[in-house]
């Protein structure tokens, strides 16, 4: 079970994502933006950062980036895919996921633990948890409110694509409340919160993002 | 070489949280009758004449535009 973990200029979160991998028992495979190669990885993470600055906007560059090129390939062959945040955003841009994400609609970043609701939990990312359970996880953003026009909301929610949903006071403005979506197949799937951030107890503010990277990896021995 | 310059807007049911916070600092500096304020971008791009129209509407939608939230203009000015 080989996870590509990418790397752009400006990414942060990469080395957390690498071992939330190896906390569910994976491979982390570090990739690089600049490289078309996705080194026979069984599924990808785009992690969160500041991919090229935020320059122009958030993922805009990042998409064009070579190994993105080979990230959309392998995605709408079914591999599974997973945008953190920053990722989300790539993702957006990078037409994989619809809508975009705009800045909070208070304007200050955000930065806290929040609880989210897990709306689907068909897709490859979020089989371990029980539908409809709330989790906690940190949220660290400041254009993280998700929006997309009515047609895509409506095809969103008939089609049970969204996949998490923040619980309490909405933080970011985001349409519905989304905190994260899927796309038709259920593969490619992208959030807001941080579940790399919270797969332990020392280090984060409970161990329920790990049932994410625990979810992938019974994916792929499935399949 | 001729100028064109791509603006970019927020589309008009998009909400735009810098732009009010804009609109909302005006009357605190003590500038009244500001009704609303909408905040984008603006690109002047150098570019040689055989660069057509529909390769700079390209370069407008799929790259300095996100056209899920952002409406764009593509004009040529002389320089």
């Amino acid at each position: 079970m080989r996870v590509g973990v990418i790397t752009f200029p400006g990414t942060l979160d990469d080395v957390d994502a690498q071992r939330a991998v190896k906390y569910a028992e994976g491979e982390a495979v570090p990739l690089w933006h600049a490289d078309h190669d996705l080194k026979g990885v069984d599924a990808v993470i785009v992690p969160g950062g500041f991919s090229y600055g935020d320059y122009l906007r958030c993922g805009a560059i990042a998409r064009f980036a070579p190994v993105m090129q080979e990230v959309v390939e392998a995605a709408n062959k079914g591999m599974p895919v997973l945008g953190i945040c920053n990722g989300f955003q790539i993702l957006c841009e990078a037409h994989l996921l619809p809508g975009a994400l705009t800045r909070n609609h208070k304007l200050h970043f955000v930065c806290r633990d929040q609880w989210l609701s897990v709306e689907n939990n068909q897709t490859a990312w979020t089989t371990r948890y029980e539908k409809q359970a709330e989790i906690l996880v940190p949220l660290k953003s400041g254009e993280g409110g998700y929006q997309a026009d009515e047609n895509t909301l409506k095809e969103l929610e008939d089609n049970g694509r969204v996949v998490f949903r923040y619980v309490g006071e909405n933080p970011n403005g985001s349409r519905n409340n989304i905190a994260g979506i899927t796309n038709a197949k259920g593969n490619v799937v992208g959030l807001m919160p941080h579940p790399e951030h919270a797969i332990e107890a020392l280090t984060g503010p409970t161990d329920d993002g790990l049932g994410m990277f625990l979810s992938l990896v019974d994916s792929v021995v499935k399949a | 070489m001729a100028r064109v310059v791509v603006d970019v807007m927020p589309k008009p049911e998009i909400l735009d949280p810098q732009g009010q916070a804009v609109a909302n600092a005006l009357p605190r500096l003590g500038f009244e009758g500001i009704a609303e304020v909408r905040q984008g971008k603006h690109f002047e791009l150098e570019v040689a004449d055989d660069v057509d129209d529909a390769t700079l509407a390209k370069i407008a939608e799929t790259f300095l535009a996100n056209p899920v939230i952002e409406d764009w203009t593509v004009r040529r000015v002389e320089a």
